[in-house]
C-alpha cells in the first residue's frame, strides 16, 4: 500500500462526496415538493406524492440506477454516468427525505400556522418560510442519518460506470493484488467523511436548539 | 357606516359534532373600546374569539367586521352564503390576534417575527420592513431585544413581540386570547401595561382574560359567557357592581385577582 494508491482513493472519494452531496441537495428540494404534495388538499397531488414515495422507497437503489441508465437512452436521452448516478440517488433520497419531513410537518405546532394565517401569510409562503424550516429543524437528526446513508449507498453507482471510492478500491485491489489494505483504506475514508458529517450535524442541532440558525 | 360596531356577531352557533359550544351569540364590540370576554373554563370564550378571527368556521350565524361580512354573508332566503376567499382575506386583514401561547416562530428573531409578514404579504423591502418592525418593537419596549430568538426571551417579552408582530400590520381590531395566562405573575404586568397603552390609543380590542382587575379598569364592556351563551353583558359597574348575578359572584370567588377587589 503506497501513498500513490491512497492518493487515487482520495481523488475517487471526492467524486463520492460530490455526487452524494449534490444528490442530497437536489433530493431535498424534490422531497420538499413531494411532501407538499402529500400534505396538500388536492387529491391528485396527494396520490402523486404517495406514489412517488412508495415507488422509490419500495425498490432497491441498484435497480433504480440500472433502470435510469438503460431507460433514458431508449427514449433518446443520452446521459453520462455521473448524471444517471445523481438522478438515481436524488430520486431515492427524495423519497426517504419526504417521509422524514412529513413526520416533521406533523409536529409543527398548529398555533404557529394560525399565527401565520392571522398575519395574512398565504399557504405557499407559510410552507416556504415557516413550516419547512421548522420541520427541517425538528428532523435534523433523521436528515443527518439520511445523508450518511446516501453517502454509503453511493458505492452502488459503480453499476452505471462511475468510478467512485468503492469502485476505485476494487479496481486497484484487482491490479495490485492488495485487497485488504485497499478496502481497509477505503473503509477508513468513508468513516472519516461520515464522522465529519455527523459532527457538523451535531453542531447545527446544538445551534438550532438555542433558536439560532 | 359610522354607527356600525367594529365587530357585530349575530346568531353565531358553533357545533363540534353534536355538542353545541356556542348557542346563538349576539354581540357588538364598540369601535375604539375594549370588550372583555369572561367566563368559566369551557364556556366558549376562545371558540367565540376564534370564530371572530375566522380561525374557526361558525356552524351558523353572521359576523361583520367594520360593517363587512366575514366568511359568510346573508343569503337570499334567510340563509347564509359562503364568501369567496379574497373577501375573507381582505376583511381579515383588519384583525390582529395574540394567543395564550404567543406562537412566535422559533426560527426567527424578534425582528424577523415582526417583519416577516411585512415582507411576504405587504411586499415591503427587507430594509423598510425591518425599520418598521424596529419601530413596533420600540413601542413595546423591546428594541434592545430585536436580535434575540424567542427561546432567549421571557414569556412576557415573547408576548410583547407577538403584540408588535400583530400591530406592525396596522389592524383596526386586536383580539387577545388569555394573553397573560401562561405567564408568571411577575411578568403579567408588563404585558397588561402594553395592552393598557394600546387601549389608550383608541384601538378596538376584544380580550379574553381572567384578569378581572384589568377587565374592570380597562374594559368598557364586559361580556360574561357561560355554557356557550352570553349570561350578562354591560359596563364593568353593571356586571361587577352589586347586586350581581349569582354566577358572577361564584366566578369572582374563583378568579378574583390581586388589586381587583378595590376596583369593584
Ligand atoms: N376542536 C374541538 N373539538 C371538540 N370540542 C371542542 C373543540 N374545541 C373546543 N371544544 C369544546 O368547546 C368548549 C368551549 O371551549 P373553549 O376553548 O372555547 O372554552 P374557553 O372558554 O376558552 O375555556 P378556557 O378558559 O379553558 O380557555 C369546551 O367544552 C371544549 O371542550
Ligand atoms: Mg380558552
Amino acid at each position: 500500500m503506497t501513498w500513490e494508491l491512497f492518493e487515487l482513493l482520495l481523488v475517487a472519494s471526492i467524486k463520492t462526496v460530490a455526487l452524494s452531496g449534490l444528490s442530497i441537495v437536489l433530493g431535498f428540494f424534490l422531497a420538499a415538493g413531494v411532501c407538499a404534495g402529500m400534505l396538500s388538499q388536492n387529491v391528485a397531488a396527494r396520490r402523486a406524492g404517495r406514489l412517488f414515495v412508495s415507488f422509490f422507497r419500495g425498490t432497491p437503489l441498484l435497480v433504480q440506477l440500472l433502470l435510469i441508465y438503460h431507460l433514458l437512452p431508449r427514449v433518446g436521452i443520452d446521459v453520462p454516468s455521473e448524471v444517471a448516478a445523481v438522478i438515481g440517488m436524488s430520486l431515492c433520497t427524495a423519497a426517504y427525505q419526504a417521509e422524514i419531513l412529513r413526520g416533521g410537518f406533523g409536529s409543527v405546532p398548529k398555533g404557529l400556522l394560525e399565527a401565520a394565517d392571522m398575519c395574512g401569510i398565504g399557504a405557499f409562503d407559510t410552507f416556504r418560510r415557516i413550516r419547512l424550516p421548522i420541520a427541517v429543524r425538528l428532523t435534523l437528526p433523521a436528515l443527518t442519518s439520511e445523508l450518511i446513508m446516501i453517502l454509503k449507498a453511493s458505492s452502488l453507482v459503480s453499476v452505471v460506470g462511475v468510478i467512485e471510492l468503492t469502485r476505485m478500491a476494487q479496481d486497484l485491489a484487482a491490479s495490485t493484488f492488495l485487497p485488504l489494505p485497499l478496502y481497509a483504506a477505503a473503509g477508513l475514508i468513508y468513516l472519516v467523511i461520515n464522522a465529519v458529517i455527523a459532527s457538523i450535524g451535531a453542531i447545527v442541532e446544538r445551534r438550532v436548539a438555542r433558536g439560532h440558525a | 357606516m359610522t354607527s356600525s360596531p367594529a365587530i357585530r356577531v349575530r346568531g353565531v352557533v358553533k357545533r363540534y359534532g353534536a355538542t353545541e359550544v356556542l348557542t346563538g351569540i349576539d354581540l357588538d364590540a364598540p369601535r375604539g373600546e375594549v370588550t372583555c370576554l369572561l367566563g368559566p373554563s369551557g364556556s366558549g370564550k376562545s371558540t367565540l374569539l376564534r370564530c371572530i378571527a375566522f380561525l374557526e368556521e361558525t356552524s351558523d350565524g353572521l359576523i361583520e367586521i367594520d360593517g363587512e361580512p366575514l366568511g359568510y354573508g346573508p343569503g337570499s332566503n334567510g340563509g347564509r352564503v359562503r364568501l369567496p376567499p379574497a373577501s375573507i382575506r381582505a376583511v381579515r386583514s383588519n384583525i390582529g390576534m395574540c394567543f395564550q401561547q404567543f406562537n412566535l416562530w422559533p426560527h426567527m428573531t424578534a425582528l424577523g417575527n415582526v417583519s416577516e409578514a411585512l415582507v411576504t404579504v405587504r411586499k415591503f423591502s427587507r430594509g423598510e420592513a425591518e425599520a418598521r418592525a424596529m419601530a413596533e418593537l420600540e413601542k413595546v419596549g423591546l428594541a434592545k431585544r430585536a436580535t434575540h430568538y424567542p427561546s432567549e426571551l421571557s414569556g412576557g417579552q415573547q408576548q410583547r413581540v407577538a403584540i408588535a408582530r400583530a400591530l406592525a400590520l396596522e389592524p383596526k381590531i386586536m383580539l387577545f386570547d388569555e394573553p397573560t395566562s401562561s405567564l408568571d405573575p411577575e411578568l403579567t404586568g408588563e404585558v397588561l401595561n402594553v395592552m393598557r397603552r394600546l387601549a389608550e390609543t383608541g384601538m378596538t380590542m376584544v380580550v379574553v382574560t381572567h384578569e378581572i382587575g384589568f377587565a374592570a379598569s380597562v374594559g368598557s364592556k364586559i361580556v360574561f359567557l357561560d355554557h356557550g351563551k352570553i349570561l350578562v353583558e354591560g359596563s364593568p359597574t353593571q356586571v361587577f357592581g352589586k347586586p350581581r348575578h349569582a354566577r358572577i359572584d361564584q366566578f369572582l370567588d374563583t378568579y378574583l385577582d390581586r388589586g381587583a377587589a378595590g376596583l369593584l
